[in-house]
């Protein structure tokens, strides 16, 4: 029944290519943990992709009851935390997940370095690489903030200032991110967008091009 | 062109066999043996990911995210603390040639360099061996980056003065307090200061929920005690008891 309807599908639009490039591949020896234990190394990029997917689940759930305003939002995470029902497990999802991304991520450029993967051909996928590396930095620096409380607002204050600190564009970058003269209403307000919006879809776009870089490319031949 | 089903790919990727792309090997040229992605491999990633998930939920059980008090902008004194990932860089801005004057070389230079350095690296690096022995300068160059980030980090959380910013962060549960009362007067002139309006604590600790007996609350206002100076306390023998028993019935509540 599944072949009728695959096949009824193909018909129109023509899925095999496509679920080839998803799906019908093999795993040579060398990235397989089954044959090789030492091969796990080739893992922390899948299990960074599973934490972002972690992430984006568990912030879905979150904005549910968050509020992104200063006279709310420490309440609303207040009230998550410790009235909602399982509000601590999502909140702690997302808060130990951030940290978990980051180690694997990071884990993930190291096993590409060491193994040479990123020279030629796979130049362009380090690029797309290092940049999700990046966003994923700033995901982490705009979502300390939003609980606000005393720790976020106080480093998101020495983070501004650092970023004042740039040449020339300096105080243009910080007025962009504070949104006013203080860090305030509006600050939590852009930092919300950013996090929840912009730094999201920006990521979904590069993850987009390193995987169909992996997929044309292949995964890198043993050493 | 040919499409759909029966479609002649080269390698493992959708590159058409006339097409003009170089791919690269198929991996049945590779020795050893290969497994189908789906549904051999992905069953067993599937098993090690649940793995993972249940070690997971039961961090994210066992420790509850933390949460401060709520952001009050007027505090001051307060030790600012980035996330722990991001402690190396706040910790080299912590020393003199990348502080004060040099802070540019701490905050935009030293990281600007990295960053390039790391989106660069096909480019610095372009011999064609790969194995991180056979090219000692990359690999070394790498190594040294992560000891002086593991370096920094660890210097950074040995420095803080954890106690004090759990202390500065603590949740306090609002209480009631007469404030027209003679106490919180001499509260207020005496130690609201550093104690806070609504002794919540500020560069002091929070005197709520401390349960202080009169006869301690007298004795550090007078004679002082740990970080607290001697002779805050200015006013009268009836005075300073009023203020005690005020101070030791909040801290109670």
């Amino acid at each position: 029944m599944f072949q009728k309807l695959y096949d009824w599908i193909d018909e129109r639009l023509d899925i095999t290519p496509l679920w080839r490039d998803l799906a019908d591949h093999e795993v040579p020896e060398h990235v397989n943990p089954a044959y090789h234990f030492s091969a796990f190394v080739y893992c922390f990029g899948g299990l960074t992709f599973f934490t972002i997917v972690i992430q984006i689940l568990s912030g879905m759930f979150l904005t549910m009851y968050y509020v992104p305003d200063i006279n709310n939002a420490w309440d609303s995470v207040y009230y998550l935390q410790n009235d909602v029902a399982y509000g601590q497990i999502v909140r702690g999802m997302h808060h130990w997940g951030a940290s978990v991304t980051i180690v694997m991520v990071f884990l993930h450029a190291l096993r590409v370095f060491f193994t040479g993967a990123y020279k030629k051909p796979r130049e362009l996928n380090w690029i797309v690489g290092v940049l999700l590396f990046f966003v994923i930095l700033g995901l982490g620096f705009t979502g300390y903030l939003l609980p606000w409380d005393m720790k976020a607002l106080f480093a998101t204050k020495v983070g501004l200032q650092i970023a004042a600190s740039f040449p020339i564009i300096g105080d243009w970058i910080k007025l962009l991110l504070q949104g006013s003269d203080i860090v305030g209403a509006q600050t939590l307000a852009r930092f919300f967008a950013i996090h929840v919006f912009f730094l999201p879809a920006l990521l979904m776009g590069l993850m987009a091009a390193h995987f169909l870089m992996i997929r044309r490319q292949g995964i890198s031949g043993p050493l | 062109m040919h499409r759909g089903k029966g479609m002649k790919f080269v390698g493992d990727s959708r590159v058409p066999a006339k097409g003009k792309f170089i791919p690269p090997k198929d991996y049945s040229e590779y020795p050893g043996k290969t497994e189908a992605f789906l549904p051999n491999f992905l069953l067993k990633e599937w098993m090690v990911g649940a793995v993972f998930l249940i070690g997971f939920l039961i961090l994210t059980m066992s420790d509850p995210s933390p949460l401060e008090k709520e952001a009050d902008p007027t505090s001051s004194g307060y030790i600012p603390l980035p996330d722990w990932y991001f402690l190396f860089l706040y910790q080299l801005l912590k020393y003199p040639y990348a502080s004060g004057d040099y802070k540019i070389i701490g905050t935009v230079i030293i990281p600007g360099l990295a960053a390039i350095g790391l989106l660069l690296a096909p480019w610095l690096d372009r011999g064609l061996e790969r194995r991180p022995i056979k090219r000692p300068i990359a690999t070394s160059i790498m190594l040294l980056t992560v000891v002086l980030m593991v370096y920094l980090t660890w210097e950074s959380s040995v420095t803080h003065n954890w106690e004090q910013s759990e202390q500065q962060g603590k949740i306090v549960k609002q209480v009631e307090i007469d404030k027209s009362s003679k106490g919180y007067q001499l509260y207020s002139q005496n130690c609201a200061g550093c104690h806070g309006q609504n002794l919540e604590g500020g560069v002091g600790p929070a005197l709520v929920g401390k349960n202080l007996n009169p006869a301690i609350v007298s004795s550090m206002a007078t004679k002082g005690g740990g970080n607290m100076p001697p002779g805050v306390f200015k006013g009268s023998k009836q005075e300073l008891d009023v203020l005690a028993k005020f101070v030791s019935d909040v801290s109670k509540k």
